[in-house]
């Protein structure tokens, strides 16, 4: 079918293209612009010298925008190709019934496959990504990720498989979710695992919800969930969803959760504890055994979030501090890439107490050494649709098999090692709030740096780093630190990067601080608008056309 | 080992020195004695890279290889070509390898894929704002609810019994520790039977769990296409919703887009889809995509990130994510979502997809993947013992029933070299629900036909 001989109307925009105005209600001040969109047929060319795109490279060096791909279209223009199947060509009319038939298809837009590949290469020279440089944000574990779990993920066999394929059809998938089940119980110490978490908040979600299934089983239900000031954020909107009310327990003059001060907190009504070990400081809980009696002692549960779990590869496991539910991320951990904020994974591991309630199903292998799935006894239910993000499993599973335990142990030994080399370098001339032996990252804040020449904000020192050719690290959180800078080089950086990244760290502080005020000025963009953004919002390309 | 950590023995020795250590156990001096793993974890050692690139292939090889396994279910999961330019764009290190765009002076790329992103489902699902990606399907069904339930401060939920069932367990359990109640409303013919309707007749679980009348519902949940593959009406669901002020929650298929009313046009307040069929392979169920859009009244209540335009100092056009004062990292214990993460290579490769299919193309796909199942259920329907499932009308998968149990069937189809449908269960009746998409040949369907015939027999 060509364009000029498709018997539909124009395409649409829908009915929000004709008359839409995105009006956001709430605490937005009302005195905003408010965006209009008008019904622009698709595929007009808008951006003058856009349409049809042009392969060059000038956004990549920053002194354009890049044009979005409906400015690039051009009416008539096609990439798409489909294969020969001799089924009957019916019409539309035909095969639906008339009043759900659309009158035209809702528009897309209209560019070569040229100029679809020039544009997209084009935004990936306008990203930054762990390939191209370091990436320390603190709390994100960006650390390198072996292409050759990319191309263990890419094989056919495992992105072929339809999910409600038959078990004895997909013996390879069974197996290996299995194993990578099994060795992340080794890795934790726990007894059984999902892998049915799409990502580390959906993991802490259905901790809490075992938490909650479980205390049900034992004819209780508490309603408090206890969690150090310094948890990340994720922690206490989880424990809202999961029906809980949060209690903030505050950390102490070490950066610490003290067992006095948590004995304060204990009641009947008090679920179980989330914790994060190493902390959201870098700090490993040093107490965390006599906290785990306490909270056991209360008749609660101990929560592990694996936010942090690099540090502590083959050193120490969260089974042994006395947890009961270990979320881990394997986009931090264990290398799966973040792309550009997911997918990530966020299996569950539990003790044998808890192992009845993990969602179902679950793969199991059977006496013959062949896999099945299983339900638990007292199963949750389902936490994703299938199996879980089962390719970012693939990744991890490789991950797992080339490091091995001497390589994992390895990791985390590099990743403490590169962090408090790094420490050592910043003290001085950053302030250390909690300057304690670190574990994989480091915070540091810019008040009362002694150090630094005038005002300079963790911010801007973010900002600064990017000039710089380095990532920013994670400002502002803790939110328990003023001006936090949480950096954490991770392992797969050299001794070399790390200096550099430490060199370019002291520059900033030394540096006159209108120079970090002022950056970036060499990335694609300088400081956004961000109040603009929110008070005049414009999601889509249709509502910022006039 | 693998060598994924750089430094060398004389590096660790030196740094070590540095730090005023003897050994690299030093480092973790602060992790009690008590607590230490003696020996290690308890794994093989790691393996060479070819070696695990062998142990990989093994695995996946015995699979049964989408080749010899020829694909006609659905149910969430659809096998579509994907192009060479989907998975190299998408492939690209530079999207893979960045995290969530918090420095939007070095993340434009994923910033502005996702602005392009967020256009596509605003005008897919005719509703004016789209974020930038839940989990999957299922976990924006939950996300819809949620916003409901904040927006209307109702605790009822009203779902139909044409929701996919492994979405609607994960709704179950995903919820299950707030008091919220969910009402199956039943399908008579494969369409909702929405209360207040005329025709329909009393759900039969109305009644809370302690005995309690239900309140008003929040929101109805109506899928179209549904489970079974047939178009449940969305205008009546907008008139059951209207009639006790309910939200109207639509799920939809991004494929079945090109032909079919738009949840927006049609009255929607909020548009949940699965995405995966825009340039994901089904890769045993994940990762996929969430899609999520919603009408200017609950842009506030958005759930996950949004892009929006702006302009940076030197006034240039920027992308940033925005109204971030919904997010959980700010509202923390406050917030209605704690989603963080999400799947913005996955919506990377559905912005790509639907660029290469263009206006004509998601149309075409759309009516390709119509006549194949018109091609099918023909033919499948012409075999003694085979029946509709349910009367109404179909779009990319339908629903037969069978004259012998469909669990059954599907194992001797496997045998037979298809992946012949999923087993479901509709008013009482066991079926098979069936996809066909744009992949499939007529070849291929009449062997299908073929092999049925055997197996029914």
């Amino acid at each position: 079918m060509s364009p000029t001989s498709s018997p539909d109307p124009s395409p649409d925009l829908g009915p929000a293209a004709a008359h839409g105005q995105i009006a956001a209600p709430g605490p937005a001040p009302s005195s905003a612009p408010v965006p209009t969109r008008a019904a622009v047929p698709a595929g007009a060319p808008v951006a003058p010298g856009a349409a049809g795109g042009r392969a060059w490279s000038a956004p990549l060096l920053g002194h354009e925008a890049e044009p979005t791909v409906f400015d690039l279209s051009v009416p008539g223009r096609r990439s798409a190709s489909f294969r020969t199947t001799g089924v009957p060509e019916w019409s539309a009319h035909e095969l639906v019934p008339a009043d759900e038939l659309r009158p035209g298809p809702p528009a897309i837009a209209e560019v070569s496959e040229r100029d679809l590949v020039a544009h997209m290469t084009r935004l990936s020279h306008r990203q930054y990504s762990v390939d191209l440089g370091a990436y320390p944000l603190g709390s994100c574990t960006m650390k390198y990720n072996p292409k050759v779990c990319d191309e263990a993920a890419a094989l056919p066999g495992l992105t072929g498989a339809h999910p409600a394929t038959p078990a004895p059809y997909v013996q390879g998938w069974l197996s290996l979710l299995w194993s990578l089940a099994d060795a992340l119980c080794r890795v934790t110490g726990m007894h059984a695992a999902t892998l049915q978490p799409p990502a580390g908040a959906a993991g802490e979600l259905t901790g809490l919800l075992l938490m909650r299934a479980w205390h049900k089983d034992k004819g209780r239900s508490p309603g408090k969930i206890l969690i150090p000031d310094s948890a990340h954020g994720t922690n206490p909107a989880s424990v809202s969803l999961a029906g809980y009310r949060t209690v903030s327990v505050p950390s102490d003059e070490r950066g610490l959760v003290k067992p006095a001060t948590l004995q304060g907190f204990l009641d009947d009504d008090i679920a179980g504890i989330m914790l994060t070990n190493p902390n959201t400081l870098g700090l490993f809980e040093e107490d965390i055994a006599e906290l785990a009696a306490m909270v056991h002692e209360a008749g609660g549960l101990l929560y592990y979030d694996g936010a942090n779990l690099n540090a502590i590869l083959g050193v120490t496991r969260p089974g042994d501090m006395g947890f009961d539910i270990v979320h881990l991320n394997l986009h931090k951990t264990f290398a799966v890439p973040h792309g550009g904020g997911g997918p990530g994974a966020g299996p569950v591991a539990v003790t044998a107490a808890l192992a009845d309630f993990l969602p179902g199903p679950t793969p199991q292998r059977l006496d013959d050494g062949s896999f099945t799935w299983v339900q638990p006894a007292k199963s949750i239910g389902r936490i994703h649709g299938w199996h879980g993000n089962a390719l970012a499993l693939a990744r991890a599973w490789a991950y797992i098999l080339a490091n091995g335990s001497d390589g994992l142990r390895q990791v985390s030994q590099a990743a403490v090692l590169n962090a408090n080399w790094l420490l050592a370098q910043l003290r001085g001339t950053y302030t250390v709030p909690y300057d304690r032996p670190a574990m994989h990252e480091v915070v540091v804040s810019t008040k009362g740096a002694p150090g630094t020449s005038g005002e300079l904000h963790a911010l801007d020192v973010g900002k600064r780093l990017l000039e710089k050719g380095f990532h920013a690290p994670t400002v502002y959180f803790p939110l328990v630190v003023p001006e936090a800078l949480m950096i954490e080089p991770t392992e797969t950086e050299s001794p070399e990067t790390v200096a550099a990244l430490a060199q370019a760290l002291l520059e900033i502080a030394h540096e006159p601080a209108q120079l970090a005020a002022a950056a970036p000025r060499t990335t694609p963009i300088g400081r956004a608008d961000e109040a603009l953004a929110a008070r005049s919002l414009v999601p889509t390309w249709d509502a910022g056309r006039p | 080992m693998p060598h994924y950590v750089p430094h060398t023995d004389a590096d660790f020795a030196r740094m070590l020195a540095d730090l005023g250590l003897a050994s690299p156990g030093e480092l973790f001096r602060s992790v009690p004695a008590a607590l230490r793993l003696a020996g290690g974890i308890d794994l093989p050692p790691g393996m060479p890279e070819p070696d695990v690139a062998s142990q990989m292939a093994r695995l996946a090889g015995t699979n049964r290889s989408p080749g010899d396994l020829v694909c006609f279910a659905g149910g969430g999961a659809y096998d579509h070509d994907i192009p060479a330019v989907t998975r190299a764009l998408a492939g690209r290190s530079e999207f893979v390898t960045s995290y969530t765009p918090y420095q939007p002076e070095v993340a434009q790329g994923v910033l502005q894929a996702l602005f392009e992103y967020q256009t596509l489902v605003a005008r897919l699902s005719g509703l004016p704002v789209a974020n930038a990606s839940l989990y999957d399907g299922a976990s924006a069904v939950v996300e819809a609810v949620n916003l409901a339930v904040a927006a209307t401060g109702r605790q009822t939920v009203w779902v139909s019994a044409g929701l996919n069932p492994r979405w609607r367990e994960v709704l179950a359990t995903l919820t299950a520790g707030r008091d919220l109640h969910l009402v199956d409303i039943p399908l008579v013919e494969g369409t909702t039977a929405w209360p207040g309707l005329p025709g329909s007749r009393p759900s039969g679980n109305a009644g809370r769990p302690d005995g309690a009348e239900p309140g008003p519902p929040a929101a109805l949940v109506a899928p179209s296409p549904n489970y079974l593959g047939c178009i449940d009406p969305l205008p009546r669901a907008r008139e059951a919703a209207d009639a006790v002020g309910a939200l109207l929650v639509s799920v939809f298929d991004p494929v079945c887009a090109g032909l079919l009313r738009s949840p927006g046009e049609q009255g929607a307040d909020v548009a949940v889809a699965e995405g995966q069929p825009l340039g994901t392979p089904m890769a045993f169920g994940g990762p996929y995509l969430g899609m999520f859009a919603v009408s200017a009244a609950h842009v506030r209540r958005l759930p996950g990130r949004l892009v929006g335009r702006t302009l940076d100092v030197q006034g240039r056009t920027a992308y940033v994510t925005t109204l971030r004062a919904r997010e959980q990292d700010i509202r923390r214990e406050k917030a209605s979502s704690n989603i963080c993460t999400n799947e913005t290579l996955i919506a990377i490769a559905a912005m790509v997809q639907l660029a290469w299919l263009g206006t004509e193309g998601l149309r075409e796909l759309a009516l390709r993947c119509a006549r194949g199942t018109r091609y099918l259920r023909d033919a499948l329907l012409t075999l003694p013992g085979v029946r509709p499932l349910v009367g109404a009308p179909v779009v990319r998968e339908f629903s037969v029933e069978l004259p012998v149990n469909p669990g059954t069937a599907v194992e001797r189809m496997a045998e037979e070299g298809f992946l012949a449908g999923i087993p479901v269960a509709a008013d009482g009746r066991e079926g098979l629900v069936v996809a066909v998409t744009e992949k499939r040949t007529r070849a291929e369907m009449d062997a299908y036909v073929s092999a049925m015939e055997k197996v029914i027999a």
